[in-house]
């Protein structure tokens, strides 16, 4: 990825290596918030939000203390705490500043902070040895797809609502299958870039 | 290893510092209560309230703007607990529920066949759904499906039931109707409802003023229900007693099985459930909404203001009525005569009005003893003016001031202050031969009271025909049976007195009618030379009356900004807003409309409490864009109706005749409950377009 133009990686992001349908990362918020479309669109928003910033803060991290330390094995731990931090902060910070923007993404922050899709694509940015910018828009391109997927399975679940779903199939285990399906599809994006 | 423990440790520590100082700086205050009032919440996030989570929930609480039971997932305890943080009261926020408002269902024919998905939505997509009836429901239950709380199911006749106690008001199946037909409300705005063009309403309930849900009461009483139907025609007419004794019931004239039969005895229905109410030996409990702390002045204790005042109660504003006489009722007290409306009985009913909480301030006239300034400076908020019509036409005869002439209210209310008042007075002056001129009911009350107070010779003279007549034909029917004589077409020209004053003999012209006027009704023209004459000692003239509005003179500010019709009327420039040219005086009934009936009073009653509360809310105070008002929904009006089997209608029981002419006593009376159970199983239970055909 890292010999890619911006461009490819935003694509490439969104739908060849989709965080949610190619990667299976996030699947609790993916069916947690992805009942009601209003929900699913301020999910993807927050999610846009909160994954630019922790790409860019645990590159830093990464790149200027923990290689130089030669600490890399704490990679993991070090990024959960970091973006929890980070998200907890942006919260208090959009509170007191921005109430506005506060008022449409506050209930989704706290669910972000344990969010394994984050994580997922800041490991994946470093695992892909991006530079600081690429990584800027590899982390850009992943909650947009995550975003993406998010409101294309709201829209199909407020439908399922009103389908005859047979009992023991209904709520999470359809919500299941038709995320298997849509993923499906996505397959076909591979090899696009 | 030390390293690494270091760098968690210091990773941690630079962490847990930033929050602290971030937290500081970036401190906002948040009520406590918002925090111990989520932690009552499930905490689930489900948005099944309609807030974007439990904080933004409980945040809404703390603010006043949602009740302590928001929390559709937690129960009745925690509702308790958050009421206790809040030191409310648990139930005082209004509840909202869900309401199907199509209960045709099934019955209703189908234009096409249809056999893909079962989704109302997906039905819908299609020519607007397979159904004959444009309004009506689909029948697949996508409210159901959506409704996450079990409150909803598919009744048999094909149309959703909604379960009150589980409802939570989320408005998941509102949402989800491609029909509109589901939908959430309060008890507020369920009383404040008006009839609109594209509602799923009967004719019978298109046409009553006061616009009862005619055919649910009636399907109650069907069920035996009959709490629920006085509950079901308290929504929109307080006043069931004095209406089931007195109302012309409009309604039946547009009764669906009146085209092929006899319509159904709507009226002596309600009379039945109303009385069954008094007779049971107490008062069913009728809600009203929290307290909202604004008051409104209502001048006039007629029908008009006690709708008014009744609905504005019910509504949670703080209602006083201003009444000139001594008692409430207005003209139903001092108009309407005893034989046909109980004072006892119009008494117990009053009394339920103002035991909501209502202040009747008595004897205080507008213009005399307060104006609308001093009610300002008192507080109120808004004004209501139901003032109705008290002030006689005249006739404009020669000779109509002779001893002996009355005029038909002050003859009517004289009587009835004199038999409701102590007895100390003399009775008024009743004739031997009298003749009351009109056609309308107060000139049938006139004779039959004339009558049931010793009169030996009681007629009317009326300038047209019987048919063109205004009184209720059953008052009609029973004038005829108690012995007064109708002198049609006759036109009064003079009266004849003699030497001392005394009215003696009444000159009149023959009339024959001519070509149809702007009412609809032939015009009588004299016939030259036909002047005959009466002999009489008393004369009553009943040809109309209209509003006093001599208080527009008192004050200045009404003398110059409040706008009065040619008839005397208050002008409102909205029949159903109400509103004055001054903004805060409303008005309805009589004062609004000239004479009319009781049950039109009690429904502009209520169309102005609808504009009061709007106002007194910081509303724009207009009418809904689509209202029936008068009117009636094209489609619902048949020309004929399939399917009826005839059945005879069930008969007023009455006093009889040589019995009743003698007393007061009440004439018509009360049909049994096994009529009642006849005469509604008679109903069609009509809706839009769809009704019960008696032969499938």
């Amino acid at each position: 990825m890292s010999e890619m133009g911006y461009f490819q990686i935003i694509i490439s992001c969104i739908f060849v290596n989709n965080i949610l349908l190619a990667k299976f990362l996030g699947n609790c918020p993916f069916l947690g918030t992805s009942r009601k479309m209003e929900t699913a669109v301020g999910m993807a928003m927050a999610v846009v939000f909160v994954l630019v910033l922790a790409g860019a803060i645990t590159w830093i991290i990464y790149h200027y203390f923990l290689v130089p330390f030669d600490l890399v094995y704490l990679r993991t731990i070090a990024f959960i705490l970091v973006i929890a931090a980070l998200v907890q902060f942006v919260e208090l910070f959009l509170k007191k500043s921005i109430p506005v923007l506060y008022a449409g993404l506050g209930i989704f922050l706290p669910l972000i902070t344990t969010n394994c899709a984050v994580l997922g694509a800041c490991v994946i940015n470093i695992d892909e040895e991006l530079s600081f910018m690429k990584s800027l828009f590899a982390s850009f391109g992943f909650a947009v797809g995550f975003g993406l997927a998010l409101i294309l399975f709201a829209g199909v679940r407020e439908r399922i609502t009103l389908a005859r779903v047979p009992k023991p199939l209904q709520d999470t285990s359809i919500g299941l299958v038709t995320a298997g399906l849509i993923a499906l599809a996505f397959f076909s994006f591979n090899g696009m870039v | 290893m030390y390293t690494a423990l270091f760098f968690m440790l210091g990773l941690g520590f630079l962490c847990g510092a930033m929050l602290s100082i971030a937290s500081k700086v970036f401190y906002v205050y948040e009520d406590p209560r918002i925090a111990e009032v989520e932690g009552f919440m499930a905490a689930g996030n489900c948005g099944g309230c309609g807030y974007t989570g439990c904080s933004a929930a409980a945040a809404a609480v703390v603010a006043g703007k949602a009740p302590p039971r928001v929390c559709v997932a937690a129960d009745a305890e925690a509702a308790a607990n958050i009421a206790a943080i809040m030191g409310v009261d648990p139930g005082t926020a209004e509840a909202i529920l869900s309401y199907n408002t199509c209960t045709g269902g099934n019955r209703a024919a189908d234009k096409y066949f249809y056999t893909s998905i079962n989704s109302c939505q997906a039905l819908a997509t299609i020519y607007g759904g397979k159904r004959e009836c444009e309004v009506g429901c689909l029948g697949f239950g996508d409210c159901v499906s959506a409704c996450i709380f079990n409150a909803l199911k598919l009744g048999p006749e094909g149309y959703p039931v909604v379960d009150d106690i589980k409802c939570v008001g989320c408005g998941a199946c509102e949402r989800v109707c491609p029909k509109d037909i589901m939908e959430i409300k309060t008890m507020s705005q369920r009383l404040l409802h008006l009839n609109q063009f594209d509602d799923r309403i009967a004719p019978c309930q298109q046409t009553c003023p006061a616009e009862i849900d005619i055919p649910k009461y009636i399907s109650q009483i069907k069920k035996g229900d009959y709490e629920g139907a006085v509950n079901t025609i308290r929504e929109r007419n307080p006043l069931l007693l004095s209406c089931g004794r007195v109302c012309p019931h409009p309604c039946e004239d547009k009764c669906r099985r009146g085209i092929e039969d006899e319509a159904v005895s709507i009226n002596q229905m309600k009379r039945f459930v109303a009385d069954y109410e008094m007779n049971s030996g107490r008062r069913f409990p009728i809600p009203c909404a929290p307290s909202t702390g604004k008051k409104v002045a209502v001048v006039g204790g007629g029908p008009a203001g006690l709708s008014c005042a009744y609905f504005l109660r019910r509504l949670g504003h703080d209602v006083t009525i201003l009444d000139a006489v001594p008692m409430l009722g207005g003209m139903i007290r001092y108009g309407i005569p005893e034989y046909r409306l109980p004072k006892e009985v119009l008494a117990w009913e009053i009394q339920g009005i103002l035991d909501l909480g209502i202040e009747h301030k008595p004897n205080l006239m507008l213009g005399r003893d307060f104006d609308v300034e001093s009610l300002m400076k008192d507080g109120y908020d808004a004004v209501f003016l139901g003032i109705g019509a008290w002030k006689d036409f005249n006739l404009g005869v020669e000779g109509e001031n002779l001893k002996g002439c009355y005029t038909g209210i002050d003859f009517l209310t004289n009587f009835a202050l004199w038999q409701q008042g102590d007895g100390a007075e003399e009775q008024p002056f009743v004739g031997q031969k009298c003749v009351v001129i009109g056609g309308g009911n107060t000139a049938i009350d006139c004779v039959r009271t004339l009558v049931r107070l010793g009169s030996k010779e009681v007629s009317i003279v009326y300038r047209r025909t019987l048919k063109e007549m205004p009184a209720n034909m059953v008052e009609i029917e029973a004038a005829e049976h108690e012995g007064i004589q109708f002198t049609f077409l006759a036109a009064p020209t003079r009266v004849i007195g003699d030497e001392e004053g005394n009215a003696t003999r009444l000159e009149y012209l023959k009339m024959e009618l001519g070509e149809p006027d702007a009412s609809g009704r032939r015009r009588p023209v004299p016939i030259e030379g036909s002047e005959s004459t009466i002999d009489i000692d008393m004369l009553i003239t009943a040809i109309g009356q209209g509003p006093d509005v001599f208080f527009k003179d008192e004050s200045k500010l009404l003398a110059e900004d409040l706008n009065v019709t040619r008839w005397n009327t208050i002008d409102s420039a909205d029949p159903v807003a109400l509103q004055s040219s001054i903004p805060y005086i409303f008005t309805g009934g009589d004062s609004a409309t000239g004479a009319a009936l009781v049950v039109s009073a009690i429904g502009g009653g209520r169309r102005a409490a609808r504009s009061i509360h709007m106002y007194i809310t910081g509303e724009e105070v207009t009418p809904p864009a689509k209202t029936l008002f008068t009117d009636n929904i094209p489609v619902s009006i048949f020309e004929s109706v399939e399917g009826i089997e005839k059945s005879a209608r069930t008969k007023m029981p009455e006093l009889p005749v040589d019995e009743r002419i003698k007393s007061f006593d009440e004439a018509d009376l009360v049909i049994t409950e096994e009529e009642a159970l006849y005469e509604s199983n008679r109903c069609l239970q009509c809706c839009l377009i769809c009704y019960n055909k008696d032969v499938a």
